[in-house]
């Protein structure tokens, strides 16, 4: 052992201290913020190698890679923040294709001036999320920009997986005649959001749905391997998320709008701010496909999963050459659920 | 949801269906007007016209406030918003309207202007405060519903002596745009749906004048598919008893004097412009709102001294004549094809309140069928 006595490094101030351009440079104060923060957060075999890479095995199997940024405002809400949301995120593209999800990695653009409260308060919900969800953050990477150059914090993380022998789920296979399974309320964590924006907060109960779907996806193939197509319905709802794969699939869809489990809370806050529930984002949410008579032994093996228990059948694929996604309305009409158009606005009159 | 759902409930839309279909006479016609955007959204949305008899023909208004903002007025707004030191606020939807070239608010502000997206006309004060070396300026469109929002925010300012904030006021007169359409003659509208929002701060009284000049029967309906439904059946009944009554649906929110206190905010601060520019309607008497002397100081149009230029519509476009009810969104040849609502060329296909926007995003299966 060395008997060089190592310099006095004063420790980050986690509590009053703000990031600054040193934290990105690569020198000492860069080295402390990963060490002090990062390390000492998502602590692993692989991160404390200390490489600019990590290192591992993996088993035999068709990969899965996915890649998500995460841009929120507010980045703490109701029921989560941009840390744990990163994570979960790229699990659940990972997971949507079936597939295990292994290893993540994360990289952090910060704003000079950013609290290091803050940021600490963000990498522990990281660390949290991931330690829950089983799936080690095992490389990053930190850069900071000027203050006016960024929001405080973007996080961008990537995930890799492992898909099961004989698992094939793509959103290209939507058949007709397959039913269409939503795993629970729908539009939670965008009322959340909008409900803590700086010019139209209002008050609510409502929380982020925010979480990682990778093991309900695992209870899922275990009850039925041929699952048809998964998704997780975030930017731009529902509505999008079927349109998307309606164009994939080449076919068309009709829902049933009495069917479609949406929480009271989030209809009357869409109602109130001319919103539409099926266009609001969610971040703990599927929307699942599979042959019609798989259908019950899906919903079962959901609803015995606690991030499934609101699952239900919402609707069916049909043959339809404008791909067009319809619903019957609770009403008694009929009317199409079209793609997103710009962002959803409140009504002017 | 309470006070909600009751208006939505299928089981009374079919008895009214039912009751719609037995009293229509089939061996006539009804061409019914339906003034609000509010309307032809819930028409599409619920997909009410699917349960009513064909011979009721239902004629989209022009009550949609962004629809029947001229192009000249969105390039003035462009102009202000490429003015140095100015911010420009104003409601969502607006951003997304072309104006000449088919440049829109929100590409102003993808080439650096800087515009903001605001709720309501107390988030441009609020703007004003938080930036008082910059000009900013709220972009005030609508009917009567977001007037008084607008006369608050200018006493406000004159409270708090906000000298850095104005108004760009294009309200518009609803009476003023129905008596424009009736005028004309050249939609043919046996009855008209009368607004529910705008009819709450107003009340039903101003109708009156153009039901019996125009032997006109008016329903005042809320925006519930229900509502709707109701009015159809009144109107129907109206015709079918040769009455030209204002009759109104939507007690539960308006009455025939309407909001006194809002009315005198308004008439605090704004006067009536001697004609003012439609899309579709052209310029039309009275028809606008301008901010009175008194409160010039917070008229945008006179501290930026903002010439007027009038500006044809793309030649294909058919809003104008969509607007005053003389052809539907199909009867655009570019309906869907070269406009749809991420590439609108006209304003109807923007706001969701506009017809061509509803027939795109709820209907335009049936065009298929």
């Amino acid at each position: 052992m060395s008997n060089v006595k190592r310099g006095y490094i004063r420790p980050l101030d986690l509590k009053n201290g703000q990031v600054d351009m040193t934290h990105g440079s690569g020198g000492r104060a860069m080295a402390q913020l990963i060490e002090e923060l990062f390390l000492a957060a998502f602590d692993n075999e692989f991160l404390r190698q200390m490489n600019d890479q990590a290192s591992f095995h993996i088993p035999a199997g068709r990969m899965v890679m996915a890649t998500d940024s995460h841009v929120v405002s507010p980045l703490f809400f109701p029921g989560g923040d941009i840390g744990c949301l990163s994570v979960h995120g790229t699990i659940n593209d990972v997971a949507m294709a079936g597939a295990v999800p292994l290893y993540l990695s994360a990289s952090f653009i910060l704003e000079e001036g950013f609290p290091l409260a803050d940021l600490a308060r963000i990498v522990e919900s990281m660390a949290a999320a991931s330690r829950i969800a089983g799936v080690p953050i095992v490389t990053g990477d930190t850069k900071v920009v000027e203050r006016n150059k960024g929001d405080g914090v973007f996080i961008t993380t990537t995930g890799i997986g492992v898909v099961p022998h004989g698992v094939n789920i793509s959103g290209d296979r939507a058949r007709p005649g397959d039913a269409i399974i939503v795993s629970g309320t729908v539009g939670d964590h965008g009322v959340a959001i909008l409900s803590v924006r700086e010019n139209l907060s209002f008050g609510t109960s409502i929380q982020s749905d925010t979480a990682a779907l990778h093991g309900l996806v695992a209870a899922m193939i275990a009850a039925v391997p041929g699952i048809h197509v998964l998704r997780d319905p975030t930017r731009g709802g529902l509505a999008t998320t079927l349109n998307e794969i309606a164009r994939q699939s080449g076919v068309g869809m009709t829902l049933r709008e009495i069917d479609l489990p949406i929480r009271t809370e989030v209809r009357a806050a869409c109602e109130f701010l001319g919103l539409d529930p099926l266009y609001s984002a969610n971040e703990g949410k599927l929307v699942a496909f599979c042959r019609q008579e798989d259908a019950d032994v899906l919903l079962a093996a959901m609803h015995g999963h606690p991030l499934g228990q609101d699952a239900a059948v919402i609707g069916e694929v049909v043959e339809d050459d404008h791909h067009f996604v319809q619903m019957d309305t609770a009403f008694g009409g009929r009317r199409i659920v079209d793609w997103l158009t710009g962002e959803q606005l409140p009504r002017i009159c | 949801m309470k006070y909600i759902d009751e208006f939505r409930d299928g089981a009374l839309a079919r008895k009214l269906a039912a009751d719609i279909r037995r009293e229509a006479h089939p061996d006539r016609n009804y061409g019914l007007m339906e003034f609000c955007g509010g309307h032809t959204h819930a028409i599409f949305r619920y997909g009410v016209q699917g349960l009513l008899p064909d011979n009721i023909n239902m004629i989209h208004g022009p009550g949609c406030p962004v629809c029947v903002l001229p192009i000249g007025r969105v390039d003035s707004a462009i102009e202000l918003a490429h003015s140095p030191n100015v911010i420009l606020c104003t409601y969502g939807d607006m951003l997304r309207v072309p104006g000449s070239n088919r440049v829109s608010l929100l590409k102003a502000k993808a080439g650096g202007a800087d515009v903001r997206m605001i709720y309501s006309s107390a988030d441009a004060l609020k703007i004003a405060q938080e930036n008082p070396d910059q000009q900013v300026v709220f972009f005030a469109i609508g009917f009567e519903t977001t007037t008084p929002p607008t006369a608050v925010a200018i006493l406000q300012a004159a409270t708090m002596g906000l000298a850095n904030f104005s108004v760009f006021s294009n309200h518009v007169l609803t009476p003023a745009a129905i008596s424009a359409i009736m005028g004309s003659g050249e939609a043919r509208v046996d009855g008209v749906v009368g607004p529910a929002h705008v009819s709450t701060v107003i009340g039903s009284r101003p109708y009156e004048l153009f039901a019996e000049q125009y032997h006109m029967p008016v329903v005042i309906a809320g925006f519930e598919p229900l509502d709707v439904m109701q009015a159809i059946l009144m109107l129907v009944r109206q015709l079918n008893e040769g009455r030209a009554e204002v009759e109104n649906e939507f007690t539960r929110a308006v009455t025939r004097d309407g909001n006194l206190k809002a009315q005198s905010l308004v008439a605090e601060v704004f006067e009536l412009r001697k004609t003012f520019e439609w899309r579709g309607l052209g310029w039309v008497p009275d028809s606008g709102l301008q901010i009175r002397e008194k409160y010039a100081v917070y008229d945008a149009e006179k501290r930026f001294e903002l010439p007027y230029q009038s500006v044809a519509d793309h030649p294909a476009c058919e809003c104008s004549a969509i607007i005053r009810g003389v052809k539907k969104p199909l009867d655009c040849k570019v309906f869907g094809t070269v406009c749809t609502p991420d590439n609108p060329i006209g304003s109807c296909m923007v706001s969701s309140e506009g017809a061509c926007a509803a027939y795109y995003t709820y209907g335009r299966y049936k065009a298929h069928e």
